[in-house]
């Protein structure tokens, strides 16, 4: 079965090729047939593929499928390969999965729009590029991966390329993140000039061998790699894109900017783990990055009016979380929080797309209201997210993989300590904004008309996916309820051990604030309440910081003032003055070809002088 | 036959040879420029004849015979030209036929 | 006999001198023509009694012969030597004269820096040239032909009357 692998990526991609070319010539069903089954059998058999693993682990628990060798040149031979580990069985496990019903969610919610084959071709597109980004064996694939899935960021943002903000929305996504790709195209050129192998497993093993704990290449190629997950996972200081980002369909928000892509960064740190050990100030520096970004995004939510933009901020503070579990070293934590966020943040973008498809694609949560009695399914769904990415206690996924970063964070020392209070606070930040969502939403007064119904497919991907965000989190719980270790026991041949805590009052005071924030949320939002005053600290949070005022200063408007002075090409002007002076010679000297014998016979005396001079002077 | 002088030979070549260009550089006359021509190619003559009576070899006259030989050509396809030409533009100004400037 | 060089050596270039200055070309032709049979003189000083003679015989003769006839069929009268002294300014002449001072200057210096001397006694007569013509040189002589020949041709296709258009 294993053999199989290879067709995991493929599927989605050949969904995706035959998508391109019978653009128009099929029809909407056979269009959505095939963007959903691609995806979907590429699910069963990562599942089947997953099933033989776990119960017969392959020698070393890990396996390797070369594909083709790309090059072989003296000494150095760069294979194109996939392989499987633990890491990347859930990186998997969890694009095909919850990508496969974010698919049928999209068929229905897709249904009437202009270029619906086309949005099913980039989905997949970006479906494939993003298995052959976990499932890459060598960083040449990787990176590969890497940009295909920005491309397909790219193309799903714009989407609805008829509005021309929405193309902005896009180029801003790509320019942004670009500038993260090439600090990591920079990293792993370095890495692979330094350690001689683009096998990622051989270049970790190499590194941990060739250089010093703390030695200045290993802290610039941490550092380098850690700028292209900021630039992919929206971190700051690469943040700014995310929101703009939600200007793609919503199945878009939720399988590219909050299940998949955006949490390409998190998985990148954790593949590369070993470098960030013998790196420790780079790995302080992603704790710090993620302890700052889930704040500042967190505080940014609470400002925004917009459905969408909530959950977005929700999710660059999320992957905060991740940052800083992989900062404070709680490896499998991080991937266990991306593996609920996933499901979560998935429901939640899922449910707030099937409000926003019944009442007008309207996206501003202060002109909803009162839809629980209306769209009990959006709302039982929307409020199961909101519980799991609030960290209900004991009931929901999200508070098992929250405790287990903040334990984490715990554990780990005095910067550890600043960043579970870091963490602690996001997390109150956290339940209130997202309940402060869900009370102005679901309560109150009716603003709105209600319309149409919802199909099958919408019903299940939302049970589906619910039923995922309570129960997800049981296969890993802390010591005090039942120590079950099953993600961390898979994950251990991959990452480092995290340390285990005893301790009692790091569990109960997070569970306390996530608490804290709902009861808080309910006081101030339980009754119908307006749209906020736009005073000064409301603006500076609803613009996320101001990143985007700062970076157009600082960055956007320098580059076009060159841009301007340089219209008028201050270095061709070099290259003219060589033309005109060419020019000025050659019109200068045609005038000594004037036909006349005579000027050209003195031509000839004029030198056999000069001739004869230099043989009589000498 | 008492030391002939040979430093003088060449002197008048090279005077004669001098001329001969400042006839061919000032006069605009075909016909004349032909003529100062004819003063170089001499000149040259003379030159070969003092280098031949330098060491009393035959080979200097012989030189000169080839440059008669050459001067007698020249004048007759040069007097041929100037007479086509004067057929067509009824003029000998050697700058009038300057079609060929660049 | 030095001084028979020098006067024919200074008549020579007295006629050159007058030859390159009259407007009028036949007077240009004599004037030419004495300064050739000054350097036929120069010649036979020089002990090269078969060139002054081939001096006298082709140049001074034959074609100076065939100037004479050009200028019959060009018909060249007063107005062109009137036009010809117009053309005389100084403005004219005193350009290519520095040039060719300075070219005169220079040659001679080179001449008269030699201090060459003489074989005294020694004349190279037409037996000696004639041996070796037909001698070592009898390549050179046919080449000379063949110049000749294509002069020939050469002049007459220029000089025949155009009858067929081209």
């Amino acid at each position: 079965m294993r053999e199989l692998l290879w067709l995991v990526p493929t599927l989605p991609l050949l969904g995706s090729a035959i998508l391109m070319l019978g653009a128009g010539r099929l029809s909407t069903r056979v269009e959505a047939m095939i963007g959903a089954l691609s995806v979907g059998l590429a699910a069963i058999i990562a599942f089947t593929i997953a099933a033989g693993f776990l119960l017969y682990a392959p020698a070393g628990t890990v396996y390797e499928q070369t594909l083709w060798r790309w090059l072989d040149v003296g000494g150095f031979s760069a294979e194109i390969g996939l392989r499987l580990d633990a890491l990347s069985l859930v990186m998997m496990l969890v694009i095909t999965g919850v990508g496969f019903f974010i698919h049928l969610f999209a068929t229905e919610f897709m249904e009437g729009e202009e270029g619906y084959g086309r949005f099913f071709a980039h989905l997949n597109l970006f479906v494939a590029a993003m298995l052959l980004l976990v499932l890459a064996d060598d960083f040449l694939a990787l990176y590969a991966g890497w940009e295909g899935v920005g491309l397909g960021s790219y193309l799903l943002i714009g989407f609805w390329w008829r509005d021309p903000a929405n193309g902005l929305a896009a180029r801003k996504a790509f320019i942004v993140t670009r500038i993260g790709d090439t600090a990591l195209l920079i990293g792993l050129l370095l890495i692979a000039s330094r350690l001689g192998t683009l096998d990622i497993a051989g270049a970790m093993k190499n590194a941990s061998q060739t250089w010093q704990v703390g030695s200045p290449v290993a802290t610039v190629a941490a550092f380098l790699l850690l700028g292209g997950a900021v630039g992919k996972s929206a971190q700051l200081p690469l943040q700014t894109w995310l929101p703009d980002a939600m200007a793609g369909p919503t199945p878009v928000s939720a399988l590219i900017h909050a299940a998949t892509m955006v949490t390409a960064g998190v998985y990148l740190i954790a593949r590369t783990h070993a470098l960030f050990l013998i790196a420790p100030s780079a790995q302080l520096a992603v704790g710090v990055v993620g302890g700052a970004t889930l704040l500042l995004a967190g505080f940014s939510a609470l400002a925004q009016n917009d459905i969408k933009r909530i959950l977005a901020y929700s999710t660059m503070s999320q992957i905060g979380y991740m940052f800083l579990a992989l900062g404070v070293g709680a490896w499998s934590a991080a991937l266990f929080h991306l593996m609920t966020h996933a499901f979560f943040k998935a429901l939640l973008f899922l449910s707030a797309g099937a409000i926003t498809m019944r009442i007008h694609h309207e996206q501003n949560i202060f002109k909803m209201g009162g839809l629980a009695r209306r769209l009990p399914a959006a709302f039982w769904s929307f409020l199961i997210g909101s519980a799991a990415l609030a960290a209900l206690p004991l009931v929901t996924a999200g508070f098992y993989s929250k405790e287990a970063i903040l334990s984490g964070a715990w554990a780990d020392g005095t910067s550890g300590r600043v960043l579970w209070v870091a963490g602690i606070f996001g997390a109150f930040i956290t339940g209130l904004y997202i309940f402060r969502a869900v009370f102005i939403v679901f309560f109150g007064e009716e603003h709105t008309h209600v319309s149409g119904t919802y199909g099958w497919r919408v019903i299940v991907t939302l049970t589906v996916l619910s039923v995922l965000s309570v129960v997800g989190g049981l296969i890993e719980l802390p010591p005090v309820f039942g120590h079950v270790t099953l993600l961390s026991n898979l994950l251990a041949p991959v990452l480092p051990a995290t340390r285990e805590v005893t301790n009692l009052t790091p569990l109960l005071l997070a569970s306390l604030v996530a608490l804290l924030g709902i009861a808080l949320a309910a006081v101030l939002y339980w009754r119908p309440t307006r749209a906020p005053a736009e005073t000064p600290l409301w603006r500076f949070w609803h613009a996320a910081g101001g990143f985007d005022w700062l970076y157009d200063r600082l960055l956007v408007r320098p580059v076009l003032w060159a841009a301007r002075v340089g219209r008028n090409d201050v270095v061709d002007r070099v290259y003219d003055s060589i033309v005109w002076a060419t020019r000025v010679a050659h019109q200068e000297v045609r005038r000594t070809q004037n036909g006349r014998v005579r000027w050209y016979t003195a031509g000839l005396a004029i030198g056999s002088i000069c001739l004869i001079a230099i043989a009589v002077l000498r | 036959m008492a030391t002939a002088p040979l430093d003088q030979g060449l002197l008048l070549a090279a005077i004669l040879f001098a001329l001969g260009l400042a006839g061919v550089l000032v006069r605009r006359n075909l016909l004349f420029m032909l003529m100062s021509l004819e003063v170089m190619l001499n000149a040259a003559g003379i030159a070969f004849i003092v280098a031949g009576a330098r060491w009393a070899s035959p080979d200097g006259q012989i030189m000169f015979i080839l440059v008669l030989t050459f001067a007698a050509t020249e004048v007759s396809v040069g007097l041929a030209l100037i007479l086509l030409m004067h057929r067509r533009i009824t003029t000998l100004d050697a700058d009038a036929g300057d079609r060929l400037r660049g | 006999m030095n001084a028979t060089f020098e006067i024919s050596a200074i008549v020579a270039v007295l006629a050159t001198l007058m030859m390159i200055t009259r407007p009028s070309a036949v007077h240009a032709l004599l004037y030419l023509t004495v300064s050739l049979l000054a350097a036929a003189l120069v010649f036979f000083v020089l002990g090269a009694p078969f060139a002054a003679a081939l001096e006298v015989i082709i140049y001074a003769g034959a074609i100076m012969v065939l100037f004479v006839f050009v200028i019959m069929m060009l018909n060249i009268g007063e107005a062109a030597a009137a036009f010809e002294s117009t053309m005389l300014k100084p403005s004219a002449w005193i350009g290519p004269s520095v040039l060719a001072l300075l070219l005169a200057i220079e040659l001679g210096s080179l001449a008269v820096t030699g201090g060459l001397a003489r074989p005294a006694g020694s004349v190279v007569g037409a037996q000696a040239v004639g041996i070796a013509l037909v001698g070592p040189y009898m390549l050179a002589v046919e080449i000379a032909s063949f110049l000749l020949l294509a002069g020939l041709v050469a002049a007459f296709h220029l000089g025949r009357s155009v009858t067929r258009g081209d």
